[in-house]
């Protein structure tokens, strides 16, 4: 399901923090956002699961502006793996994943067989289904991740949201997450802060700076030195060989130091040398 | 019922059982077993407070009577064996008391669970936003200055419109960009139901001793001027609140994951929030119209529920109505006995019976499963 987003505009509290954003996801591929903190990554996405409504454009998921579909509706087609969910409540794994099967019911629907069946696939597709009986509150971070996107996997929707997929995953379990949701086959759009996870897993990045979209391309092309200079205010520099392509990040200011010496500090003169 | 729910989630042969099935059954068990435990003692109850009382009756003719006055044609209606006192004693008093604790302890305990979803947070009951220092306002304007004050409304409909008005403002209040922040509700709740108490008190104070009695009744809650006819609002109104909460239940464990999240299920917090904010306003007002500000039961009885078959509001909401309904008629059967034949007022029994058992069954190890821990 292809999702675009069309001169998208979004205002909080009297700042503009999406300012005229345009991209479109083609069906099935894997598109990542990057961009520094408040760059409006989170905001961007907002608009298309409904959280937030643009102050300008549309935003349209297979053709239809979202804010014309009932609740419902646009939940069977765009699943969220929310970046910050709360967790001071008290289901258990296994009925937090059975949620994401709400959008399919009517007010009074049970859950079927069918239901229960897709929730187990999830949970064991994000390895939780020992975790199925804990309460969401007892778990670490990581484990919390893994509760949402399961979730969401049972959403079953051709379009999937993640917003900070991977920040409290260990390297294991984000490398897991990336190909799982590679392997979907779904339609995904990612927000991502480790710009070498992004350029591994995405079919295309989309940066964003400031609110506007800097650069849109295949990874290997779009993340350049330069670009990641303008944008992060970093160095970086490409690290390849046979099997990877790696982006090695160094601080701007650091860069006068490029045998990698820390700097040495200028000597404090003593008050004798001073008074002399 | 029960073993359809049951057969409707096993697996099919030929699958291996997925952890869902073992967990579900087991919780569904557990939730149809205190469903039907509660239910056993709830017509326990009606029984046997039919022959509690001044007047001799005996479980049989408690039972009998009752019975006789629903199904017509009971040979032992017209036999001579149950003489007019009795009958009257149990259907005209014992029973329309009974069934109006039993509404109202179902009522109030539902209204505290909407209640407690709708500002997630687990201190929230169904007086938060200030409906029972509205309606004691009503009422205790007519006691201390007569029907005549409000122009000739009941002390009822008194109390009824005092809960409304208080409602209204607070929501009125709590509104802002059309949305209703929950912090916002909570905050304006207590500060105008202080306002409102303040003008209780005064009241209170400033008036002839003999109204006092009859404030405090009001006040604490009671149920000994139930009548037949004073048990149909509070009824109408449960129902309809039983069906918008078995509509939205599932809309409701959304809800309690945050109001983004419920967003991405599809669910319009906003709206919902001010459906379930409509319902619990209208059942609470209705009970507290007529039984006074009976407290303990809509904060603790969810909690109680909780504790016992989770917080999904599939299972928990049916128990905690008929939890509800037991625990006040138990307590208003306590609180025409323990100090016969003076009464005492309800709501000192439900705090003086629940706030123990309550902290009891927190110390238990279920608790920390229903979020005690935290």
């Amino acid at each position: 399901m292809r999702v675009e987003f069309d001169d998208v505009s979004v205002v909080l509290g009297g700042t503009e923090v999406v300012h005229r954003a345009s991209l479109t996801v083609e069906p099935g591929t894997v598109v990542g956002l990057v961009g520094p903190n408040g760059s409006g990554k989170s905001s961007l996405l907002r608009t298309l699961y409904r959280a937030v409504r643009p102050s300008r454009g549309t935003v349209r998921v297979d053709g239809a502006d979202v804010r014309t579909l009932s609740g419902r509706q646009h939940a069977r087609q765009v699943a969220v793996m929310l970046q910050d969910p709360h967790t001071d409540f008290d289901l258990s794994v296994h009925e937090v994943v059975l949620l994401g099967r709400a959008p399919h019911h009517a007010s009074f629907g049970r859950d079927t067989v069918e239901d229960l069946r897709i929730a187990d696939d999830a949970m064991r597709r994000t390895g939780i289904d020992d975790l199925a009986a804990r309460m969401v509150g007892t778990l670490s971070g990581g484990q919390r991740q893994r509760v949402m996107l399961a979730r969401a996997l049972t959403q079953q929707s051709p379009v999937l949201v993640l917003d900070e997929p991977s920040n409290h995953l260990d390297i294991k379990h984000q490398l897991e997450l990336m190909s799982t949701v590679r392997g979907l086959g779904r339609t995904v759009i990612a927000a991502l802060h480790d710009l070498n996870l992004a350029a591994r897993y995405c079919d295309r990045v989309v940066v964003l700076d400031a609110g506007t979209v800097v650069a849109d391309g295949p990874p290997a092309a779009t993340f350049t030195p330069e670009l990641i200079r303008a944008v992060f205010g970093v160095e970086a520099r490409v690290l390849e060989d046979r099997h990877d392509r790696v982006l090695a990040f160094r601080r701007a200011d650091a860069d006068i130091f490029p045998d990698g010496a820390a700097p040495v500090p200028a000597p404090v003169p003593t008050e004798s040398e001073i008074s002399s | 019922m029960t073993a359809r729910v049951l057969a409707s989630v096993a697996p099919t042969p030929g699958s291996p059982p997925g952890s869902s099935f073992v967990i579900r059954r087991r919780l569904l068990r557990r939730t149809a077993w205190s469903c039907a435990v509660l239910a056993v003692a709830l017509a326990t109850l009606v029984v046997v407070s039919g022959a509690v009382g001044s007047v001799e009756v005996s479980l049989t003719q408690a039972a009998q009577i009752t019975l006789g006055h629903l199904v017509p044609g009971m040979p032992w209606m017209s036999d001579g064996t149950l003489t007019p006192l009795q009958d009257q004693a149990v259907w005209q008093f014992r029973l329309p008391r009974t069934l109006l604790a039993g509404l109202a302890g179902a009522g109030l305990a539902l209204a505290g669970a909407l209640m407690q979803v709708t500002v997630r947070n687990p201190l929230a009951e169904p007086y938060i936003l200030g409906v029972s220092s509205g309606a004691s306002v009503g009422a205790v304007l007519v006691i201390v200055f007569g029907t005549g004050v409000l122009g000739g409304l009941s002390l009822n409909v008194a109390a009824f419109v005092g809960a409304l008005v208080a409602c209204a403002c607070v929501a009125a209040l709590a509104r802002k960009d059309g949305e209703l922040s929950p912090t916002r509700m909570i905050l304006a709740g207590v500060a105008l139901g202080t306002l409102f108490s303040a003008v209780t008190s005064y009241l209170t104070i400033s008036t002839d001793a003999q109204n006092v009695v009859s404030i405090m009744f009001f006040l604490l809650g009671s149920v000994s001027a139930a009548t037949m006819q004073s048990l149909v609002g509070p009824a109408i109104a449960l129902v309809v609140a039983c069906l918008v909460a078995a509509g939205t239940s599932r809309s409701l464990n959304a809800l309690m994951t945050g109001d983004e999240s419920a967003t991405s299920l599809g669910v319009d917090a906003t709206r919902l929030r001010g459906l379930l904010l409509v319902v619990a306003s209208l059942l609470t007002g209705t009970v507290v119209s007529v039984a006074g500000g009976i407290g303990f039961v809509g904060l603790v009885i969810p909690h109680v529920a909780r504790i016992v078959v989770g917080a999904d509001h599939r299972r928990m909401l049916p128990v905690t109505v008929l939890a509800g309904a037991v625990f006040l008629m138990m307590a208003d059967l306590l609180a025409r006995t323990v100090a016969m034949p003076t009464e005492i007022p309800l709501g000192i029994l439900t705090a003086f019976v629940g706030a123990p058992f309550f902290l009891w069954l927190m110390r238990r190890g279920g608790a920390d499963r229903a979020g005690f821990g935290r």
